[in-house]
């Protein structure tokens, strides 16, 4: 089967597999058109299980953050603490859906400064070399 | 709109016991449950043989994570004594012990048994703080959301910084609910937490004079609030006393069907209302400052009792950080979206208020053994209704109560509606 035809499954290894491509990519109903991410592989609207991949524009806003001091062993591993705290944030789509996501590009150490509504677009950090290497999504301001 | 669903027949309440909150490196969670299921058969007002519950329920989160034992429920019916009797485990996150109520009273509408055991579990503190939350970490959608570097207190910050930006609260409003649960909870013998936060302040200074260090120069606990040192921030804006503490403990309750109370007391408390919801994860829904499912669990509460808002007399609801609770307080209706803030910051939710919320300490103060905490709301309702809540005893009659429990971000959602009718 080649690559076009082929339609992964609307799995998290399959949506995570796109990130590690460097896409943002939701599953769409094609009976009533809705989007969503995470990808779903029967319609939570319409309940209809013809769904296609479909890539996302990468551009939103800020819904929702955090500023974590204190994260799961991966972050530390990745050289956050509490000196050098990290963001989390929920990401409104411009298609409408939300997703989590880490938060680039804006200065953690002033909370207070940070704006709800913030326009953000896609971005990938990636982690580890070779085999380990481990690419995760982000929006950057 | 389908019809009003409601119970076959009604149950009740006729009994309830908690263990002791706390840290306790001798005990797991079977000898928990077993000093909860004690204090239980003590609160029974008639003469009662334990060989006459039929089934038991357990609500129990992780004890595979954090004590490396599963399949529970059986080890606790062979603990006091009701093997063969069917044991089975109830887990719905943080809202295992809620849900195990819910199955408990439907077991008995449904005429399949007439006298159920509901217990809720866990045993938390044999694991650092890293790995417990990393183990409640696991109740997120792991995939979807833990990659963003999300832990609990994130999710619960995230929420606060819409309600923030939607409502205008400041991070220091929250403190009034951390303030309010620590005076109920310094009032609770069974509280993890028995201590206001002036003591706790107080203690701070005590214990760093005592160590020859230089004195922290808090004169209020509103200084020791704002600092650093006092009251780190965890994720902002939620900071250390925003959050539940990691806890060990166990409750009971004890349910029998309407027609068999007599049996057990003259003073029972029914359950007229239940509802239970689910959702999606956090990031998935349309607003972040509200809980779908908690308005939905409550709305079908609120339809099989009969009842309102206005009516609910006290509510013991699920305060996993202090904007849990202000949210909580405007999904069950008691106060306007925007309001709830304002209702704790004005005394409304006090113990002396209209509308007393977590007179027990809350899962903040009182302590938050996951999976147990469902039931302990419950064992608070059943002493302030039947007036035996000592120093916490809110004023007057208690004619009807709630409780609102809560599993992750609120991707399930129980509450139940109780009624004292003398």
């Amino acid at each position: 089967m080649s690559e076009e035809t082929m339609v992964r499954p609307f799995s998290a290894a399959a949506f995570n597999q796109y990130i590690a491509e460097h896409k943002l990519m939701a599953a769409r109903c094609k009976k009533c058109e809705g989007v969503y991410v995470p990808p779903r592989a029967i319609c939570p609207n319409c309940h209809s299980d013809e769904m296609e991949w479909v890539e996302t524009s990468g551009n939103g806003k800020l819904a929702g953050f955090t500023v974590i001091y204190s994260g799961p062993t991966f972050m530390a591993e990745q050289g956050f603490d509490r000196k050098n705290p990290y963001i989390s944030g929920i990401v409104e789509l411009e298609e409408g859906v939300n997703i989590s996501t880490r938060i680039t590009g804006i200065n953690p150490m002033k909370p207070n400064e940070i704006k709800i509504g913030t326009s953000l677009s896609v971005d990938f950090v990636e982690f580890g070399e070779g085999e380990t290497k481990k690419t995760y999504l982000a929006f950057k301001a | 709109m389908p019809k009003t669903k409601s119970l076959t027949r009604g149950v009740a309440v006729v009994g309830a016991g908690m263990s002791k909150f706390g840290a306790f490196a001798e005990k797991n969670s079977r000898d928990l449950f077993v000093e909860a299921f004690k204090e239980m058969t003590k609160s029974v007002d008639k003469s009662f043989d334990s060989s006459i519950i039929e089934s038991l329920y357990v609500g129990n989160f992780s004890s595979d994570q954090f004590e490396h034992q599963a399949h529970i429920a059986p080890l606790m019916a062979d603990a006091v004594g009701l093997t063969p009797r069917p044991a089975t485990r109830v887990e719905d996150a943080c809202a295992s012990g809620g849900v195990a109520l819910r199955q408990g009273v439907m077991a008995i509408a449904s005429g399949l048994y007439d006298v159920v055991l509901v217990g809720g579990a866990e045993k938390m503190m044999a694991l650092n703080t890293a790995q417990v939350t990393e183990a409640l970490a696991t109740a997120a959608d792991v995939p979807f959301e833990i990659p963003a570097g999300f832990t609990f207190p994130g999710f619960y910050a995230a929420m606060a910084s819409a309600y923030m930006h939607r409502y205008g609260m400041k991070p220091e409003h929250l403190m009034n609910v951390a303030i309010k649960n620590h005076d109920n909870a310094a009032l609770n013998p069974y509280a993890q937490f028995g201590v206001t936060i002036q003591k706790w302040m107080e203690g701070r200074i005590a214990a760093a004079i005592k160590k020859g260090k230089p004195a922290p120069t808090w004169s209020t606990i509103w200084d020791f609030l704002h600092d650093e040192a006092g009251n780190p921030t965890v994720a902002w804006p939620l900071r250390l006393f925003d959050c539940s503490p990691v806890t060990d403990g166990a409750a009971v309750v004890l349910l029998v069907a309407e027609e068999r109370i007599h049996d057990f007391t003259d003073h029972p408390i029914h359950i007229i209302g239940s509802g239970q919801a689910s959702d999606s994860a956090l990031h998935d829904r349309p607003e972040l400052t509200t809980i779908p499912a908690a308005k939905i669990a409550a709305a079908q509460a609120y339809e099989m009792a009969g009842v309102t808002s206005k009516d609910i007399r006290i509510a013991e609801v699920h305060d996993c950080f202090t904007i849990a609770e202000v949210i909580a307080s405007e999904d069950l209706g008691f106060f306007a979206p925007g309001e709830g803030f304002k209702a704790a910051e004005d005394g409304v939710t006090a113990r002396n208020g209209s509308k007393p919320v977590n007179t027990s300490g809350g899962l903040k103060a009182k302590g938050h053994p996951v999976g147990a905490s469902g039931v302990a709301q419950a064992v608070e309702i059943w002493k302030q209704m039947r007036g035996q809540a000592d120093a916490r005893q809110v004023d007057g009659d208690v004619p009807l109560a709630l409780t609102h429990n809560v599993g992750a971000t609120g991707s399930t959602c129980v509450v139940h509606i109780y009624e004292r009718r003398n």
